[in-house]
């Protein structure tokens, strides 16, 4: 019986192959939304990475006043949770990095201690901003923190949206996917209703006509899948490598196809796998019934 | 066998009455000719054998299966009793002869050795031998009805029912069919045929139920005298 579905889709060659290419086309086109989408978060997270928090440490507390002291702040800064990394940074190096930025001349008459001793702190996720600064503030030793919460009021606006759009985009496709999916498989066992009229009458079990349609639902599923994942490595590494030609590669951070390779790999598979066994059984249960 | 008491039979969505109070039956080893004009309800009955379609009320008994009260699932059982036959011969096309004789066995989960022991027999039985490995396009009509009718032997059934097997054959090759139903008949199987053709019936001396407008209105061995083609 499971013969008879390979048998099947050797014997059916043009529906076979209308399947797994739509399969295919459905598996690039939403995989290219969510790919998409993945970089666009991708490449926000890496920016929101780059947004600053400093944090001043106290100079009126006389346990962190002098330059070692206030190293010793930076484990329990690191510490905290959603904090990645603090780096510190003396008044005398803030000093300098204002000199440069600024100019030389303003600074004319006025010595490092207006500056003070502080930590560049970098988080993990910029939707705890708030509470990562109110800790940050409530640490004894810190005077006072500096974040840019309308920054990252923009990031999360700005994710929110790709995210909504994507999935919005994802949902319809879905369903227009499943939907050609469906009629595909449909006309594919429209051809084969006198095949299936004829097992009905010579007795077979409906387990038995079902089974053969099961196995090439499930082998051009996985064929579908696992095209379709070769197609979308090369057309991923082809847009990436334009991109990455046409702008300047450290603006756009793309991910390498190799590390999403694997869970890719599983996803299309286990879509290929569900439409083709869900498809070849829904398709012929009309079949089924006399 | 087949027993119909009072059988009444209505199509849900047209709201025909096809049958109406049935009563007929067929022993095992008959030949039975079931004759009338179009949209007497020939089809309708052949359907309730089949189970196709399930009775409104009376009693339908085939092979010892009461098909009022047969379960979905248990029909496969009953079916593997019957070999049927249809005027459009129903054969796959991209399957050869051999292919498509073999299918029946297959899907009833018969052996390979079985199949290769049995398949030949039956070709041979029919007149088909040499015939195998032909496609059923590259054969004729009544060539292709005798896959057919091989394909329906092929299970050993205890009943052939044929639906108007002759309907797209000239009179030679259809009284051809005729003689080879009267053997496998005399080789111990029931043979019921649906048919309309008069000479072909009345040149067998056989038992003919007629009916019409859903009624059984002759049943005998006079032939095919009790009503006129319309």
């Amino acid at each position: 019986m499971i013969r008879e579905g390979f048998r099947s889709i050797k014997t059916h060659g043009l529906m076979s192959f209308a399947t797994v290419t739509i399969i295919m086309a459905c598996l690039i086109i939403m995989g290219s939304v969510a790919l998409l989408s993945y970089n666009i978060n991708f490449l926000i997270r890496d920016l929101e990475k780059q947004n600053e928090i400093v944090a001043f440490v106290d100079d009126e507390n006389d346990d962190f006043s002098e330059e070692d002291r206030a190293r010793t702040l930076e484990p329990i800064l690191e510490a905290i949770p959603n904090v990645t990394d603090a780096s510190f940074v003396s008044r005398r190096e803030a000093m300098e990095n204002y000199m440069q930025k600024y100019d030389k001349d303003l600074m004319e008459g006025i010595d490092e201690t207006v500056f003070r001793h502080r930590f560049i702190i970098h988080i993990d996720n910029i939707e705890k901003l708030a509470e990562t600064q109110s800790a940050l503030e409530n640490t004894p030793g810190i005077a006072k923190v500096r974040a840019h919460q309308d920054y990252a009021d923009t990031f999360i606006k700005f994710r929110n949206i790709i995210t909504a759009v994507a999935v919005v985009l994802m949902a319809i496709l879905v369903f227009v996917s499943m939907f050609i999916m469906s009629n595909t498989i449909k006309l594919a066992t429209f051809s084969r209703r006198e095949e299936i009229a004829i097992m009905k009458m010579v007795g077979a079990s409906n387990g038995f006509i079902r089974l053969p349609f099961v196995v090439e639902g499930l082998v051009l599923g996985i064929m579908g899948g696992g095209l379709g994942f070769l197609a979308q490595w090369g057309l991923y590494d082809l847009v990436t490598k334009s991109v990455a030609e046409s702008l300047t590669g450290e603006f756009l951070n793309t991910v390498e196809f190799i590390r999403i390779a694997p869970a890719v790999l599983i996803i299309y598979l286990g879509i290929g796998i569900v439409i083709g066994a869900f498809g070849g059984v829904s398709a012929i249960r009309n079949y089924l019934k006399v | 066998m087949v027993r119909f008491d009072k059988v009444k039979l209505t199509y849900d969505n047209s709201g025909t009455l096809a049958l109406d109070g049935v009563d007929l039956k067929v022993d095992e080893g008959e030949f039975v000719f079931l004759v009338g004009p179009s949209g007497s309800g020939k089809t309708s009955l052949m359907k309730l054998i089949t189970g196709e379609v399930r009775a409104d009320s009376g009693r339908v008994i085939v092979n010892d299966f009461d098909m009022m009260r047969i379960r979905r699932r248990k029909l496969p059982k009953m079916r593997r009793t019957l070999g049927v036959v249809f005027q459009d011969y129903r054969l796959i096309e991209n399957m050869n002869v051999y292919d498509n004789v073999a299918f029946a066995m297959r899907v009833v989960g018969a052996s390979n050795r079985e199949i290769r022991r049995r398949v030949p027999y039956v070709l041979e039985l029919v007149g088909l031998e040499g015939t195998e490995k032909r496609l059923p396009s590259e054969l004729s009509g009544g060539e292709q009805q005798r896959v057919a009718i091989a394909r329906a032997l092929v299970n050993n059934p205890r009943m052939i029912v044929a639906d108007e097997p002759t309907g797209n054959l000239d009179p030679v090759r259809s009284l051809e069919l005729m003689l080879l139903f009267e053997k496998i008949n005399e080789m111990g199987t029931t043979v019921l045929v649906v048919t309309h053709e008069k000479e072909l019936v009345n040149a067998f001396a056989k038992r003919v139920i007629t009916i019409n407008d859903g009624h059984v209105i002759s049943d005998g061995m006079d032939g095919y005298f009790s009503y006129e083609i319309q």
